[in-house]
């Protein structure tokens, strides 16, 4: 009886392991089955090289380029902005900074990683976007920019945490190595933490992509959401994450519009899965 | 030659100091404004009453308890689900390629955009298994999204638990599941808590997810069901700042003050639970 | 005497590894035997064998046999039957993060112990052999991890009597002891005799001489030699036990 308890506790615990990959499984499941659905009626070469995203038109014009540049375009401002900036943190946090600064940042940072996306978004729209239209003389502050801005730093806490780790765990010897020949503490930092660092680094910047390119909701309501391909950063744009949740709530159940935004969804879910597994592979890489 | 390699290193530090401080200072500055912005709408009606007149007036105490609800929710299909997952990656399961594929699972569903959780708990949970736009369906949503967060903490939990103990168990003859029920789990409770707690107060403040899945637009009631809709308030704060005109920014304000003095809330109890473990830790 | 456990051709690998090489030994029932050599000559290894400890580690492998009481411990017992029966005392001492009482009564409940009146009772008797009690007996429902190391050992010996195995292995008991302390769990290994049987991985020759029955010599993962106490130490038969015990080299 004890015997048999045991065993059934034992199956039970293997399959809630196994139930992660399951779940995987079955998101992209019922992504592809009403996502796939769509390419029925519309060529997948329309879908993703189309310029024109207008669902509701006759015919539905459902091509995801200029969302797809959208969402290209905010992930590379906020890029560009969040990774010199998370990557300055981690190092001022991990070699530099006194304790109390230290542990002052780390809560900061902690802090910026618990506001919910949705009140960033709302912080953005009432305090920064007026910032941007003052600051470039713009018909609306509620531009890729602004997004961009919004976006890196809900980024940095991911990127900060991942990298700090990354530099926290280089071997003490090769630093002491480094002072003892007579290098100074930033020549140190800087020919051999950050290289020992490296993958861990590659990985933080990834995830912190990663991160930037599923946001939602703040995006939503910083990038004034036009759907036109992208000219420069000071214009409004449209990501694919907030094309799906401004419209999903409006769209007819089996209607074309309704499977485009499947397959939007079967798009970005494809992207982040991998880059996330190459975020994996870089940090297994320094397992190693 | 010295000097100039004193000098530089001066110049870099100080470049990494300005940069943290660019990071530190909006934190600060949305702190601020929140508290001064959307602590004056706060008081007891704000917290406890319906909302009146097209939600430009009156309380959000429907968004407050639907918020409530869909985090025990939550928390009542992920803990389980997460800690087991996590006992058998620490405990049972041997290096090989099926774990492997496992932790690259949780990685990738750690990664999946929230909205696209939204899209799944439709597709699944509210269309295909039948449970229509409900707390159910927002809640299993919901809890698959934390649950890497979940399976993450409680993985390190078990981790630090020391190998002796299970050894020590097991030298008596007793079997591994009441090794892991007796010795291990409840040395790694407070770890596990802790996580817990972080996904919690992540689902709290989530959006996306439960937009096509529970989410009222407005509903002067609280939900008799777990099969009702429900108002949430990030939706909620959604809502006030984008979908409905001539919002007084007092109310857009408080509602989010409480939202994030929520989130916070649980935060810091993530913090101060943490901070206990490590005082009274024996080993 | 009968003998209670018979190891035959009894070979270890850890990762390809041999550790232990093809060992043929038997200890008889209510003796004490000495394990002694130098470190890694495989003795933690042969006493990890003998409670399916080494099981833990998925890259060992196993060949020979163990029996115990006539029985294969690997092909006719399971795990936790022989591991209740051949029980194990650390080198380092690890008390369960709980109270003195509940670290003792922890095998007895596992095992199925659920009346208040028994397990105070069983606690009481184990505590006593392992001359814990006096010194614990007003402070029961204090952490384990508070009591000083020699005490902690001494509570694990107890934890392990409770149980009730036939076997008792000690690995390197005393490894962490100061000599007041190892004194007290001599004694207490000393005073188990009538009722276990007990095998002592010790580094410290003297102390498998002044307790044990009889000494095993482990070099390299053989048995180099085996035989009563008095005889091994005062006239070992094998050069290299001669060469251990006068220090050449260990």
């Amino acid at each position: 009886m004890r015997r048999f308890k045991e065993f059934l506790i034992e199956k039970i615990i293997l399959l809630n392991g196994f139930a992660c990959i399951l779940f995987v499984i079955l998101i992209f499941f019922f992504l592809a089955k009403d996502g796939l659905t769509l390419f029925k009626t519309v060529s997948p070469w329309h879908f993703l090289f189309g310029t024109l995203w207008n669902p509701l038109a006759e015919p539905p014009q459902v091509g995801i380029l200029p969302l797809f540049l959208g969402s290209l375009i905010v992930t590379l401002g906020a890029t560009v902005i969040s990774v010199p900036l998370g990557m300055a943190c981690a190092i001022f946090i991990g070699e530099i900074a006194p304790r109390w600064i230290r542990e002052l940042l780390k809560a900061g940072v902690e802090l910026l990683a618990a506001i919910p996306s949705i009140v960033i978004g709302f912080i953005g729209m009432t305090m920064l976007g007026p910032i941007v239209k003052n600051l470039f003389h713009l018909p609306t502050g509620l531009t890729a920019l602004t997004g961009s801005l919004a976006l890196a730093f809900m980024a940095i806490p991911t990127i900060v945490s991942i990298m700090e780790d990354a530099i926290s765990s280089v071997p003490r010897s090769y630093k002491e190595g480094s002072l003892a020949l007579g290098a100074t503490h930033w020549q140190t930092i800087h020919r051999v933490i950050i290289p020992a660092a490296s993958s861990g680094i590659v990985a933080a910047v990834m995830l912190g992509i990663g991160r930037v390119i599923g946001e939602t909701m703040a995006v939503m309501m910083l990038t004034g959401n036009a759907s036109v391909l992208p000219k420069t950063i000071l214009e409004p744009v449209r990501t694919m994450t907030a094309t799906i949740a401004a419209e999903m709530g409006e769209t007819v159940r089996g209607s074309e519009h309704y499977f485009a935004l499947f397959a939007l969804g079967l798009v970005l879910f494809v992207i982040t899965f991998f880059i996330n597994l190459a975020a994996d592979a870089a940090l297994h890489q320094k397992q190693k | 030659m010295k000097f100039s390699s004193q000098t530089k290193q001066k110049i870099a530090f100080m470049l990494l100091g300005i940069a943290s401080t660019i990071v530190i200072v909006p934190v600060i500055v949305i702190f601020t404004i929140l508290i001064q912005k959307g602590l004056p709408a706060i008081n007891w009606q704000f917290l406890t009453a319906m909302p009146r007149m097209g939600m430009r007036a009156g309380g959000i105490f429907p968004a407050i308890m639907g918020t409530l609800y869909l985090v025990s929710g939550t928390i009542v299909v992920a803990l389980p689900l997460g800690v087991l997952a996590a006992i058998y990656l620490v405990e049972y399961a041997r290096r090989n390629f099926l774990t492997r594929m496992i932790e690259v699972a949780i990685v990738n569903l750690a990664g999946v955009p929230s909205v696209v959780y939204g899209l799944f708990g439709m597709g699944l949970f509210v269309i295909y298994l039948k449970m229509g736009v409900s707390i159910v369906a927002g809640a299993l949503t919901l809890a698959i999204m934390i649950l890497p967060v979940i399976i993450t903490s409680a993985k390190e939990a078990l981790q630090s638990v020391p190998r002796s103990f299970r050894e020590a168990s097991l030298a008596l003859g007793v079997s591994k599941w009441q090794t892991i029920r007796y010795v291990v789990l409840p040395n790694a409770l407070p770890g596990i808590l802790t996580g817990t707690i972080l996904g919690i107060s992540r689902a709290a403040g989530e959006t996306a997810p439960i937009l096509f899945t529970v989410a009222a637009f407005y509903l002067p009631r609280l939900p008799k069901s777990i099969f009702d809709q429900c108002m949430a308030l990030p939706y909620h704060l959604y809502v006030l700042s984008t979908q409905v005109p001539n919002v007084s920014p007092k109310i857009q304000y408080g509602t989010a003050l409480v939202l994030v003095g929520m989130v916070f809330l649980l935060n810091l109890v993530a913090v101060i639970v943490r901070s206990h473990i490590r005082s009274r830790k024996q080993w | 005497m009968v003998d209670k456990i018979v190891v035959e051709n009894l070979s270890i690998d850890y990762g390809g590894v041999r550790v232990l090489k093809d060992m043929s030994l038997s200890v008889k029932e209510h003796e004490i035997l000495g394990v002694i050599g130098p470190a890694n000559s495989g003795k933690t290894s042969f006493l990890r064998a003998l409670n399916r400890l080494n099981d833990l580690d998925i890259s060992s492998r196993l060949s020979g046999s163990i029996r115990l009481n006539g029985k294969d411990i690997n092909r006719e017992m399971d795990a936790e039957e022989v591991r209740k029966k051949v029980a194990m005392v650390f080198a380092l001492p690890i008390p369960l993060p709980m109270s003195i009482f509940d670290n003792i009564a922890y095998g007895p409940r596992r095992h199925g112990v659920k009346k208040k009146k028994k397990l105070e009772e069983i606690v009481e008797q184990s505590l006593k052999a392992a001359f814990l009690w006096e010194e614990v007996k007003d402070r029961l429902s204090s952490s384990g991890m508070k009591l000083s190391g020699g005490q902690q050992q001494r509570l694990c010996i107890a934890r392990t009597l409770a149980v009730e195995p036939e076997v008792i292995l000690y690995d390197e008991p005393c490894s962490g002891l100061d000599p007041i302390s190892t004194a007290k769990v001599e004694d207490a290994m000393r005073e188990l005799k009538n009722r276990y049987t007990q095998i002592l991985v010790t580094n410290n020759v003297k102390q498998a001489a002044r307790v044990g029955d009889r000494v095993a010599f482990f070099l390299m993962g053989e048995l180099v030699e085996i035989g009563e106490a008095g005889q091994l130490f005062t006239a070992p038969k094998d050069k290299r036990t001669e060469d251990y015990l006068t220090g050449r080299f260990g």
